[in-house]
């Protein structure tokens, strides 16, 4: 099929969610760096599951076990090509990123001795800190964080400097969900390999923007979310290279993960079951196979140009509002807007925004560091997905302004 | 006025306003209003934790009554603080202890405030009734 361009009417009316009033207002929803909304492929694809195909996988002979066992391994192989994994059996189900990352720390995490080192970045989400500060301490390793600088990037030409033999994993995030600056990841992946350091890369804010493709960026780990790629809550993927995969110990004891159980040991199970013990989320790995196949019908150079449209539009809109100032100001940036205006409290503006429809999030979404970085409690942060308009952009403006004129 | 009266009042005050930026510009006027907390008391163990913006409360007894006095670096945060303070402010602690404090519902406060904001008002709230437990224990 021939992909051009993209028909933003055409996909909006694919999401009911969209077509509400908040009030008397439209739902702008510009929160698409929490979650993403479902097209109603989806949506259907859930209820058909629970509706004809329900049943446990990989433990029936009957006729429905075997059909959702069928759809779940289907939905491996569509997310294997998807992110363009080398195998099936390289692709994990779990429920998020926040998972698989935890999953990475304890397993790999098991292989390292203490005074190994870990470096992370200092605009890493908390889910991507946490683990390794509680890995670092249990195990006590040495955690370093890659420095910030004033647009929002990271001092990337400290890494090498950085790498020592005892380097055992870089984890980064590809996009920052709270400045949108994009992380060159095939460069530093391969930095990061000359010194035998294998690599994490976060890509909670990177597939419903940008194609990814692992071989290509040749990382050893990968994780993301289905709920922010248009697929349901609950359901994510860690990619893992083979060989990673192989070395690697379970994360967790149960049914499914295992070959055989004695009273005296157990046999662990081959990849990918090694990893995924007991029943898992079965139809948040199918739809979200699902909301994959349906991003993959739309054409991605477009996805990116009309999201660089609307962020381009967006910075220059607000910069119509006096004392607003943005904090992530990189060259290569996705469609994220974090911002504050000077003398408001972004409390304020979310809750004035929420009372005209405009869905936004204010706080400091989950990186700290960043914020301690710029000095700042917080932002207020639009970030706008493939279905998004310039004419939402409008509301969301004019919102602004209004909010701002009732708190002065 | 008894603690049920001021909310009754409060929610005839909210009753002639259909239009939220009404409500809203109300509170904000309301804001303007609260007993603030010296300045020497806003530390930290008087911020109450749970709030997206910062909200210190400071609580002491006059004549057998609590009298409340805070502060918010937010806005519309302070308007809902001067609400909770003007309702429970010069109250028994038992009366505070007992309220019931149905005029949030009514004048749609939990209803317009999303989820995350509410817990803040909570947070407000049981910070209130926790300090008037505590000061009906020295009684």
């Amino acid at each position: 099929m021939m992909k051009v361009g993209l028909d933003i009417e055409k996909i909006r009316a694919e999401f009911p969610t969209l077509r509400q009033k908040i009030g008397n207002y439209p739902l702008v929803y510009f929160d698409n760096g929490a979650t993403s909304q479902k097209p109603q492929v989806v949506i259907d694809r859930i209820s058909r599951y629970y509706e004809q195909e329900n049943a446990n996988i990989h433990r029936g002979v009957h006729h429905l076990s075997q059909i959702s066992t069928d759809n779940y391994e289907a939905a491996r192989k569509t997310i294997q090509t998807f992110i363009g994994a080398k195998h099936a059996h390289e692709v994990i189900f779990t429920s998020g990123t926040t998972e698989g990352i935890n999953l990475v720390a304890e397993s790999y995490g098991k292989l390292l001795q203490p005074g190994d080192e870990i470096i992370i970045t200092e605009m890493e989400h908390h889910s991507n800190i946490v683990p390794w500060q509680m890995l670092a301490k249990e195990r006590n390793l040495q955690l370093k964080y890659i420095p910030l600088n004033d647009q929002g990037e990271l001092k990337w030409e400290k890494l090498e400097g950085m790498l020592t033999n005892k380097t055992k994993l870089l984890a980064f995030t590809h996009i920052s969900n709270s400045l949108g600056t994009i992380n060159p990841a095939k460069e530093i992946t391969a930095i990061a390999h000359k010194n035998g350091t294998k690599v994490l890369l976060d890509a909670a804010q990177s597939l419903q923007h940008t194609k990814i493709n692992v071989q290509e960026l040749d990382c050893d780990f990968m994780v993301f979310s289905a709920h922010k790629v248009f697929g349901p809550t609950g359901a994510g993927i860690l990619y893992g290279k083979e060989e990673v995969l192989n070395e690697i110990p379970p994360y967790k004891g149960g049914g499914d993960m295992i070959k055989s159980v004695s009273m005296q040991q157990t046999e662990y199970n081959i990849l990918p079951f090694k990893f995924e013990a007991g029943t898992p989320n079965i139809i948040g790995g199918i739809a979200m196979a699902t909301a994959l196949e349906w991003l993959d019908e739309l054409d991605y150079a477009a996805i990116i140009e009309h999201e660089a449209e609307l962020l381009h539009y967006a910075t220059e809109r607000i910069k119509e509002i006096k004392g607003v100032t943005i904090y992530g100001n990189s060259a290569q940036k996705s469609s994220i807007l974090s911002f504050l205006i000077d003398g408001f409290h972004p409390y304020d503006i979310g809750t004035l925004l929420n009372q005209q429809g405009i869905a936004v999030r204010t706080g400091h979404h989950c990186t700290q560091p960043v914020m301690e970085y710029f000095g700042i409690p917080g932002t207020i942060r639009a970030s706008f997905s493939l279905y998004n308009t310039k004419e939402e952009i409008d509301l969301f403006i004019t919102a602004l302004k209004k909010a701002i004129n009732m708190l002065q | 006025m008894s603690i049920e009266e001021k909310e009754a009042a409060l929610i005839e005050d909210f009753s002639i306003y259909d239009d939220w930026m009404e409500k809203y510009e109300y509170l904000i006027e309301l804001g303007k209003d609260l007993p603030l907390i010296e300045p020497s008391l806003k530390t930290d163990e008087r911020l109450i934790k749970g709030c997206q913006s910062k909200v210190w409360m400071n609580a002491r007894m006059e004549n057998g009554k609590i009298v409340y006095t805070a502060d918010a670096d937010a806005i519309i945060a302070k308007g809902i603080i001067a609400l909770l303070v003007h309702v429970l402010s010069h109250e028994t602690p038992q009366d505070i202890i007992d309220a019931k404090l149905n005029f949030i519902k009514e004048i749609g406060l939990q209803e317009h405030l999303s989820p995350s904001r509410s817990n803040g008002l909570v947070a407000m709230l049981k910070q209130m009734k926790l300090d008037a437990l505590a000061l009906n224990a020295t009684l």
